[in-house]
């Protein structure tokens, strides 16, 4: 009987290997590598630290971002306001500590005025049963003309008592690591967890993979889209106030069409628009190499204005990739 | 006592009148052979004894007790499970998963609570062995025959204890191997004292298992006798419409 048994564990072994080779995430978290080493060669300030310290904490907001931008287009949907929720949280918190208020009350109200954005766009889209992008269309329109309102479309640049403290939170650097660097990582470990080992993440995936099936088998279908879009603003909410903090100034275009680069780190990382896939990691790697190709092309000089290009490029790269995964198997 | 117990379920789609005043009883461990033509109403009248929609108009018990069902889960609770004539899988799951979905087997560490993959990957393999189907719990659905997808919705069904078990068409894609067992299995539902309802467009399936056989016709109940007194011929005259009523 050994022989057989040999034969299964081969071939457990060998599809473990394609498995991993067959997994977009793989090759996406490869050609970061590639770029980042190709960089380091050919340029001597990629691997500054003080570069290093930049990419780092530049991509963070992203990922952070883009973590709930998954957990949206896993469950089928997509969520175009995030780039609003961010700029409302961080004028939300700005106002309130230029007020006077401390920063542990106002980052709960900041937070509290994304999770409002995704509560409307969830219950839009569940129980009003409109399609996720015109709902999210339209409180990105909406949310951003409110955070004007808000603010009187003015800068601001004093925070009141708390002014260091939010600067520290978003801008310091704890043994040299920046702090929104420390959010992604914990957002990033506990949701990889809850994407894989909860309720919740297994009924998301069961959501964007037959919502139909779902809703058979009993799966609270409404509820759960609510606390995906909730959960989403919230994220987009953390990143707003460490961006508040990280530039010292907040003003209305804050985030403006920061949507388009989280939707695009999380279908790089391997989020499938058409719903049921997508992982926590995949949108940190997505961001990762975003954040790599923007970091390069100033390195090295290139126009910034090919920055579309070469992320365009790798979103349909990515895609395609997909694509020719599903032609083969 | 009676197991289920309809009269007078009548379902309109906007004009469409898919069922008109369908009165039907089901006994504890009775297998009924549900059938008709294209459109007469079959998968309409499981929707709704499974919670899917409510009936237009007309009341339904179970074990003597009305019941209105608003959703599937209402259904599952009273013991109700249903195979849908499209399966209804989550192509991007595994069988395991697809099996628990919604109910999903859980551990604690202290306050936490996670998924049991272990427990769900042995219950499903479990089932399936039960099934005599080689699907193997981890696979993703997506990758499945369409004998191995039969068996991880009928699976589905027998996750609780049920009380009535449907299967709309659960015969239609399979081998022939399959189909025995999918036939032995009902047999072994019945035994257990679980009713089954079985539609199906094949003939000998029906006749192989049922103990008492209906037949709707445009909406309509044409039919309801023991599968002993009736014949293949005459249940293919009252589908079509050539004998008019038994
Ligand atoms: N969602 C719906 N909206 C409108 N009409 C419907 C809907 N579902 C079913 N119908 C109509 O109701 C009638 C009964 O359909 P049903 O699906 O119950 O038939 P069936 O007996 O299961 O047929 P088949 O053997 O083809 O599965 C048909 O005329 C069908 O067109
Ligand atoms: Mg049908």
């Amino acid at each position: 009987m050994t022989t057989l048994e040999d034969a299964i564990s081969r071939s457990q072994h060998r599809s473990w290997l394609s498995r991993i080779a067959s997994q977009q995430l793989f090759w996406i978290f490869i050609a970061a590598i590639v770029a980042c080493l190709t960089l380091s060669l050919i340029t001597d300030t990629f691997a500054s630290e003080r570069n290093l310290f930049n990419v780092a904490r530049n991509f963070a907001f992203v990922g952070i971002i883009a973590i709930g931008m998954t957990a949206v287009i896993a469950s089928g949907g997509i969520d175009l306001s995030v780039g609003s929720s961010v700029v409302l949280s961080a004028m939300v918190i700005s106002v309130l500590m230029a007020d006077g208020m401390a920063f542990w009350l106002a980052a709960p109200m900041a937070l509290g005025a994304a999770l409002l954005v995704g509560l409307l766009n969830g219950v839009l889209v569940a129980y009003g049963g409109m399609p996720p992008f015109v709902v999210t269309l339209g409180t990105l329109s909406a949310v951003r003309s409110l955070a004007m309102v808000l603010s009187d479309n003015k800068m601001i640049w004093e925070f009141g008592p708390d002014h260091g403290l939010l600067l520290w939170v978003g801008g310091g650097s704890t043994l040299g690591v920046p702090h929104p660097l420390y959010v992604l990582t914990v957002v990033a470990i506990v949701m990889s967890l809850v994407f894989k080992w909860t309720r919740w993440g297994q009924h998301v995936y069961a959501v964007g993979g037959n919502e139909h099936a779902a809703l058979l088998t009993g799966i609270p279908v409404k509820r759960l889209k609510v606390s995906i879009y909730m959960f989403s603003a919230f994220c987009a909410g953390v990143a707003g106030i460490l961006m508040a903090g990280w530039l010292g100034s907040v003003t209305t275009n804050l985030g403006q069409s920061m949507e388009l680069t989280v939707i695009a780190a999380a279908v790089i990382g391997g989020a499938k628009l058409a719903g049921g896939e997508g992982t926590a990691i995949g949108a940190v790697v997505g961001a990762l190499l975003i954040e790599v190709i923007r970091n390069s092309l100033i390195l090295l000089g290139i126009s910034t204005f090919w920055q579309g290009m070469f992320i365009g490029t790798f979103i349909i790269i990515a895609v395609a990739f997909d694509r020719i995964r599903h032609f083969r198997s | 006592m009676t197991r289920l117990v309809l009269s007078g379920i009548s379902k309109s789609y906007g004009a469409i009148q898919a069922l008109s005043s369908v009165s039907l009883v089901l006994q504890p461990g009775e297998v009924l052979g549900l059938m008709g033509d294209n459109g007469a109403g079959k998968s309409t009248l499981v929707k709704i004894i499974a919670g899917n929609f409510p009936p237009s108009a007309g009341e339904m018990r179970i074990d003597g007790e009305t019941v209105v069902f608003h959703k599937p889960r209402d259904a599952q609770r009273q013991g109700i499970e249903a195979v849908y004539q499209d399966l209804a899988l989550c192509d991007n799951l595994s069988a395991a998963s697809n099996v628990f979905l919604g109910r999903e087997a859980m551990r604690s560490l202290g306050p936490l609570k996670y998924l049991n993959y272990r427990r769900m990957n042995e219950v499903a393999a479990d089932l399936f062995r039960q099934l005599k189907s080689e699907t193997r719990p981890r696979d993703l659905v997506r990758k499945m025959s369409g004998g191995q997808r039969q068996a991880v919705a009928i699976a589905r069904t027998l996750l609780s204890q049920p009380k009535i078990v449907m299967m709309d068409e659960p015969t239609a894609a399979i081998s022939v191997r399959q189909v025995k067992e999918v036939l032995d299995l009902i047999g072994r539902l019945r035994d257990h004292g679980i009713s089954v309802i079985l539609i199906s467009h094949r003939m000998p399936d029906i006749f192989a298992v049922a103990d008492r056989i209906a037949v709707l016709r445009r909406g309509e109940l044409v039919a309801s006798k023991p599968a002993a007194e009736s014949s293949p011929e005459e249940v293919t005259g009252l589908i079509t419409g050539a004998i008019d009523a038994a």
